[in-house]
């Protein structure tokens, strides 16, 4: 979930809607005259708001800008898990971004701490997109910004998304490649909650991991529509438990109901239950 | 055989030892008028002024007013700035509650027309400047019921009610509402104004659509009013909320709602025929919302809703969900509307909403009430009325007499309103005990008070995230810090009643920060 690293409030109550991931955001919402303010207020919230096991993801500026560096610098001293780096184009820049996160990790001694996101949103980036996925080991994933995209094709967004088919397909084979995450662009009109439901059911098919929000109100859509449904996950758990069985027996290859489980099969039944506890569905002690 | 005539002198006789005159034939004239060619005559059609005067106020007596206009009520000023003008000096205004619009209040305090006010609330500028200590005598608050009870057992004894009403024949018949065409305004319920009518010597209706008689069915009996006073005014009905559904898009009020939901259907008490209260907030509303689904999934009904009806009260009882709406207060259009027109939806007055003193108010039916909060503190209690700044900004309602009646009392307040904690130590001013709350529901847990430890088990079993109240006190303060203590002078501004009419706290008058 987007939030704006300028609004206090808004920074203090994220967790309490239950986001997988909260974004502070230092770039696009934060005008000039507040960069130096939000990057304050960003690193005070880091380190004094107790966000429980939500994931922390801080969007910094470019490094080409006079506040790239210093973003990277105060959030990494206050404990951020992911930076994201906004306008990703070459693979050049996660190095370059890496060297400043090693940098400041050394300085303070917790090396190899923060994981990088890179978000593609232009042609170049897309094109790239591999070998932005593949250009640090700190990169956890990869995603679409499709507002900036979209004017760097010349064209803009509509409710069906054909315009930003290859390149949410390009990014899911990127990422799949790269064994990192594929995340989805914002969805921003709020009083449009069907078409953001056939949004995100869209990038569900299309295999992305998950969907980056701007309000509250659309992470119940998010779920709903990433959650598995009850037999999904019935079936997932016959398959891990036989597997588990065979495993302990020491045989190989096993049927399910009479059909051949081979590990693409299992694989799809760990990413079910891995969905049904991030949906909240299933809890760890279910299991 | 005997003539009238020849049986005077016994009747004399008979008068006299009965103490009774002899009947007098000429006493009687006949009122021949047609009464279709004066409709809106009678005696006790009169002038404001006269009404004042003839109802026989003097310096220093007690005058009441009711609150069902809301923002737009107008009758307070009106009458008030009459008072002034004619000269009264010492009066006690004792309303059902004062806000924003009563402002001109002020002027007729410092020139001493005004020296005592009891009310349910207080709001803007007035309430502000009676914070610092505009008055010399402090105001007396009380809730609806237990102001229902002051008036019935003469705690407050009312000489003059001025009621503001929608209609009235030239009798006194008078309701919230108007069948004529030529309606100006329309509040619904009369219910704070009830006791009112009842109790006080003398009853002044003011009514902005004089109808000819009879004004039936009416809330107020011609039998309990003295004088009918037509006015341009009595209201502006646009200043109570229009009633038009909108859900709330907050967030933070959609989570608490959907929290105080789920406490509510795994409570226990959400079984076919519970009775319900809520207020009109946000998140009071979103809660009837995800109510109404899970009593449409569960093919569960309400008995009655009770309190303040809203538009969204209203809907599910349209709907076949509520069977009765029981109203004290409506809070809106679509709610008064409703009452005017459905017999299903009754009107009560205060102390048959609310009154401790009587065993058949309908509190004393009522399962579950969602209740809002200015402050709770570690040991439950509430503060509704007085800010985090020591300022009057707010109204008890019927806060503790549904809390303490309900058999399952909820506050719903956010944690954090900004940088104000809303779970402190010790709440700025005590308003509803804490041993009558039950379950307090934030955006970062519930606490369940613990003196219902089945409550907090069944919560618990139900998923739902039960936390100490002292958890969620410290984690305000983690995020806030602790404020400076607040500036209290040493005069006391406000008293607060219980509804036993006991005293039970005292307000300070609050000092510009230094």
């Amino acid at each position: 979930m987007f939030v704006p690293g300028n609004n206090p409030g808004m920074m203090q109550d994220a967790f309490i809607y239950g986001p997988d991931s909260i974004m502070l955001d230092l770039e696009d919402s934060v005008t000039m005259a507040e960069k130096d303010a939000a990057r304050l207020l960003v690193h005070n919230a880091l380190k004094s708001i107790d966000y429980g096991n939500t994931e922390m993801v801080v969007r910094v500026n470019p490094l080409n800008t006079p506040y790239g560096r210093k973003d990277v610098e105060a959030v990494i001293k206050a404990g951020v898990n992911v930076i994201r780096m906004p306008k990703t184009e070459t693979a050049e820049e996660i190095v370059e971004l890496e060297r400043e996160v090693e940098k400041v990790e050394r300085e303070i001694g917790c090396l190899g701490r923060t994981q990088i996101m890179a978000a593609i949103e232009s042609a170049l980036g897309v094109v790239n997109a591999y070998a932005i996925a593949t250009a640090s080991p700190r990169m956890m994933g990869i995603a679409l910004g499709a507002e900036d995209y979209c004017a760097n094709l010349k064209t803009q967004r509509t409710p069906e998304g054909s315009e930003l088919l290859l390149a949410r397909e390009t990014i899911v084979v990127a990422a799949r490649a790269a064994g990192i995450d594929a995340l989805d662009t914002v969805y921003s009109n709020l009083n449009d909650m069907e078409t953001f439901r056939r949004e995100v059911e869209t990038i569900k098919k299309l295999g992305f991991d998950g969907k980056s929000i701007i309000n509250p109100r659309q992470i119940e859509i998010v779920n709903e529509v990433f959650a598995p449904t009850q037999k999904e996950i019935d079936k997932a758990r016959t398959i891990l438990a036989a597997i588990k069985e065979a495993e302990e027996k020491g045989s190989g290859v096993i049927a399910v109901n009479g059909k051949m489980v081979d590990r693409p099969v299992v694989l799809r039944a760990q990413r079910t239950i891995d969905l049904a506890i991030a949906s909240g569905i299933l809890t760890k002690e279910d299991l | 055989m005997s003539t009238y005539k020849e049986r005077a002198n016994l009747v004399a006789e008979q008068a006299q030892a009965m103490g009774k005159p002899v009947y007098d034939e000429a006493s009687f004239q006949k009122n021949t008028q047609a009464h279709a060619d004066e409709p809106l005559k009678g005696p006790k059609v009169v002038t404001l002024e006269e009404a004042i005067r003839r109802s026989g106020l003097q310096d220093g007596m007690t005058i009441s007013f009711h609150h069902h206009f809301r923002g737009g009520d107008k009758v307070v000023n009106l009458v008030v700035d009459k008072l002034a003008e004619m000269g009264y000096k010492n009066l006690h205004l004792a309303a059902s509650s004062l806000i924003d619009v009563h402002e001109p209040l002020i002027k007729h305090i410092e020139n001493g027309v005004i020296t005592n006010i009891s009310t349910s609330g207080l709001r803007g500028e007035l309430a502000r400047r009676i914070s610092k200590g505009l008055m010399k005598n402090p105001v007396v608050f009380r809730s609806h019921g237990a102001r229902g009870s002051a008036i019935a057992n003469g705690d407050i004894s009312i000489d003059v009610a001025f009621i503001g009403a929608s209609s009235s024949d030239p009798a006194g018949n008078a309701c919230g509402y108007s069948r004529s065409e030529n309606a100006k305004s329309i509040c619904g319920s009369l219910g704070y104004a009830l006791p009112d009518a009842q109790y006080a010597k003398k009853t002044v209706i003011l009514t902005d659509d004089l109808v000819p008689y009879p004004n039936t069915p009416n809330s107020i009996s011609e039998r309990n009013v003295d004088f009918v006073v037509e006015v341009e005014s009595v209201g502006d009905s646009s200043k109570i909320a229009s009633g038009a559904i909108r859900d709330t898009k907050n967030p933070r009020d959609i989570l608490l709602a959907q929290t105080a939901a789920k406490v509510i259907v795994n409570s226990g008490y959400f079984k076919d025929g519970f009775s319900i209260q809520t207020g009109s907030g946000g998140a009071s509303l979103a809660v009837v919302k995800f109510l109404r689904e899970q009593m449409i999934r569960d093919n569960i009904k309400a008995s009655f809703a009770l309190g303040g009806i809203t538009a969204h009260m209203v809907k599910l009882h349209e709907e076949g969900l509520i069977d009765r709406l029981i109203d004290v207060q409506s809070f809106d259009k679509v709610a008064a509307e409703s009452l005017k027109n459905d017999p299903k939806h009754k009107e009560v007055s205060a102390n048959e909403y609310a009154s401790k003193d009587e065993s058949g108010s309908a509190v004393h039916f009522l399962d579950i009430v969602i209740l809002s909060a200015l402050e709770v503190d570690v040991n439950f209690n509430v503060n509704v009325l007085v800010g985090s700044d020591g300022i009057i900004r707010g109204a008890i309602g019927g806060h503790p007499d549904t809390a303490a009646d309900s058999a399952l009392s909820i506050i719903v307040c956010p944690l954090l309103r900004g940088r104000i904690p809303c779970v402190v130590d010790e709440v700025t001013t005590l308003i509803t005990p804490g041993n009558t709350i039950d379950v307090v529901v934030t955006e970062y847990g519930i606490a369940v008070n613990p003196r219902r430890p089945e409550l907090a088990e069944k919560l618990r079993a139900a998923g739902l995230n039960i936390v100490e109240i002292q958890t969620l006190k410290d984690r305000a303060q983690k995020i806030i810090g602790t404020a400076a203590p607040l500036p209290f002078g040493d005069k006391v501004v406000g008293i607060v009643m219980n509804r036993d009419g006991s005293v039970m706290d005292v307000i300070k008058n609050i000092e510009d920060p230094a």
